[in-house]
């Protein structure tokens, strides 16, 4: 088997696996699990950007949000239905990582770090400011009518879940490819040696642009799916928090790899709930996991399967 | 009695806001300075600076004057000590890299607000000032029977608000004379300039770096403690003083201290101003705009000098 069928089959073995848990898992774990699933896909556009392209973003929550008040902002003010509502969540996101990529791109290292994270903030702050429409910290709670696509109830756990498998799983076939695809391979030539990749003939500038706008729709696409099928968005998905959340689940993950970010944000998911048992100082674990991944496992888990037993592993 | 004298409680108000600040950001622009990587804990070691102030004079249980006396001799030494622990065991293993740096630090944010949470729950708890005579402001009227003076006109402010300004002076003056006529002092601008040279000339590069990272922490807990009985200790408190630092230093041009204060001075006063005139949140976001667009377009700070 060469490389590209065996990387379809990977994909595809967890996709099927997917499908089969839903049955397998108790009610609880497979609503985690929907949740994971639309959360991994935020995670998968964070890794476009920070694993294959080697821009580290602080302000990612800024895309999540933009898809998040895109969509629920419209179904709950516009009256519309949920196809132009996605459809005005996905524009919104393309907007707003076409501006920021095309101004954030200006500065390098850390000043592209601070940037985006001072645009996070100013978003975030500005979604509190315009309380009166996006009900700020308490955000708005869809209403389950509205939550309908072709007739299909979204609020169900089985129609709910096999709708984030589905988006998932086009998302992580469309990863795959494009990581195999010529684009994908300048974008990793970009992160290795920006120099070369530049005296090589590429546009760095434009594929950077382009690699921000790919990764910022996903993650739009990731807020709009979260606020649809579990009928809330608030300031709180805006915050710092979800910043740094995406940057965990893909350095626990495994940094540029395709699996990577669904393998860190199912850990992490679980992480943290076991640990929000015992104690409200949660986080703790995050920052715990945060700062021993940077000491002695900069590659994440998916990283280190790649280097110990499957160097194939894309 | 309108415009002027709440302009005159806006700007006494935004100066102290801004010596505080000034300490916090002066540690902050010290650390980039000198080790070139940006400290994402730094509110964390503020915050901690006031946890430290309410659990020394809550414990002693003395007198408020020398319970604050110690507060002020002993919660930035012990965070001072914290910062350099976390600089031996976590920044100096990543070579201090400048992105990894920054996740690592913000791996230990998160680690030192829970472990507070956890510890010191979740209220805000407040510090009795030394002394806090209340004193009325006084103003003068240019009106309809020639020039006044009007004292007392309602509105006052208290000692120790305006001690907090000339401590906060006086604390940067010695820091100023530490670095400039000192050996240490010395030693620090030589590790700055070059490390490499630093290190070729017996200078112990990693004690050094060590040692301004604490400094830097000691600073922020320093502002902290003089705050802290204006503003109550709460686990949370280090999200603005971080993001406000982090406007001043990158304004005032990455690791120019004397930048670093003019900013803390024009911030603290604006943001003073806005927010008794207009909204907190809306200064707020033009605040973070004004950075984003800063490092974008001027990015060795307004009042930085050109790249080397």
């Amino acid at each position: 088997m060469n490389q590209a069928s065996k990387s379809f089959a990977l994909h595809g073995l967890v996709a099927a696996l997917l499908v089969l848990l839903y049955w397998v898992l108790p009610e609880y774990h497979s609503g985690n699990l929907a949740r994971i699933l639309v959360l991994a896909i935020y995670a998968m556009g964070y890794n476009l950007l920070f694993g294959y392209t080697g821009l580290l973003s602080l302000g990612h929550a800024l895309f999540f949000a933009a898809g998040m008040y895109g969509l629920s902002l419209s179904l709950h003010w516009l009256d519309v239905s949920v196809v132009p509502a996605m459809l005005i969540a996905i524009a919104a996101s393309i907007a707003i990582s076409v501006c920021i990529g095309y101004l954030a791109l200006r500065t390098t290292g850390v000043a592209f770090m601070i940037v985006t994270l001072m645009f996070a903030q100013a978003g975030y702050l500005t979604a509190l400011y315009l309380g009166e429409y996006t009900r700020g910290d308490e955000g708005i709670v869809l209403k389950q009518a509205d939550r309908v696509l072709f007739n299909i109830d979204l609020t169900q756990p089985d129609t709910r879940y096999f709708f984030a498998l589905l988006i998932f799983t086009l998302c992580f076939f469309a990863i795959a490819y494009l990581v195999n695809s010529g684009f994908g391979r300048a974008l990793v030539a970009i992160r290795e040696n920006e120099e070369r990749a530049r005296m090589l003939g590429y546009n760095v500038q434009r594929l950077k642009l382009l690699a921000i706008i790919t990764s910022g729709t996903l993650s739009g696409l990731s807020g709009a799916c979260y606020a649809l099928l579990f009928g809330y968005a608030g300031a709180t998905f805006a915050s710092v928090q979800y910043s740094i959340f995406p940057l965990l689940w893909v350095l626990l993950g495994g940094a540029g790899t395709t699996i990577g970010p669904l393998l860190g944000c199912a850990f992490m998911f679980y992480l943290i709930d076991l640990s929000s048992q015992f104690t409200t100082a949660y986080m703790l674990i995050a920052g715990i996991c945060l700062v021993l991944l940077t000491l002695f496992a900069p590659h994440g888990l998916a990283g280190v399967i790649r280097k110990r037993f499957l160097p194939w592993l894309p | 009695m309108d415009f002027g004298p709440h302009l005159f409680l806006a700007l006494l108000e935004g100066s102290i806001t801004a010596a505080v600040l000034a300490l916090t950001a002066v540690g902050l622009s010290l650390v980039f300075g000198i080790m070139r990587v940006v400290n994402v804990a730094h509110g964390e070691f503020f915050m901690l600076g006031a946890v430290f102030a309410w659990w020394i004079t809550s414990m002693l249980g003395a007198h408020p004057v020398l319970g604050f006396v110690l507060a002020l001799l002993f919660a930035p030494l012990l965070v001072g000590l914290i910062a350099a622990t976390t600089d031996y065991l976590i920044l100096r293993r990543i070579n201090y890299n400048p992105e990894r740096t920054i996740v690592a630090t913000i791996g230990v944010l998160y680690i030192i607000q829970q472990l507070t949470l956890m510890t010191f729950g979740p209220e805000a708890r407040p510090v009795t000032a030394p002394f806090n005579k209340r004193i009325a402001l006084p103003w003068f009227e240019n009106g309809a029977d020639g020039f006044t003076l009007i004292w007392p006109w309602g509105l006052g402010t208290t000692t120790y608000k305006l001690a907090v300004i000339v401590a906060a002076v006086v604390i940067l003056l010695m820091l100023w004379l530490v670095l400039t006529r000192t050996k240490w002092g010395l030693i620090m601008r030589a590790t700055q300039l070059n490390s490499d040279m630093a290190t070729a000339h017996g200078i112990p590069v990693d004690k050094v770096y060590a040692m301004v990272f604490g400094l830097g922490a000691a600073l922020a807990a320093l502002g902290a403690v003089l705050v802290v009985p204006i503003q109550q200790a709460h686990y949370l408190m280090g999200a603005d003083p971080l993001l406000l630092s982090f406007i001043v230093v990158i304004i005032g041009g990455l690791g120019s201290l004397l930048g670093t204060v003019v900013a803390a001075v024009f911030i603290g006063l604006s943001d003073g101003i806005i927010s008794v005139f207009f909204s907190p949140t809306l200064a707020k976001i033009l605040a973070t705009l004004l950075v984003a667009f800063v490092l974008i377009f001027k990015p060795n700070g307004l009042f930085g000098k050109s790249a080397e």
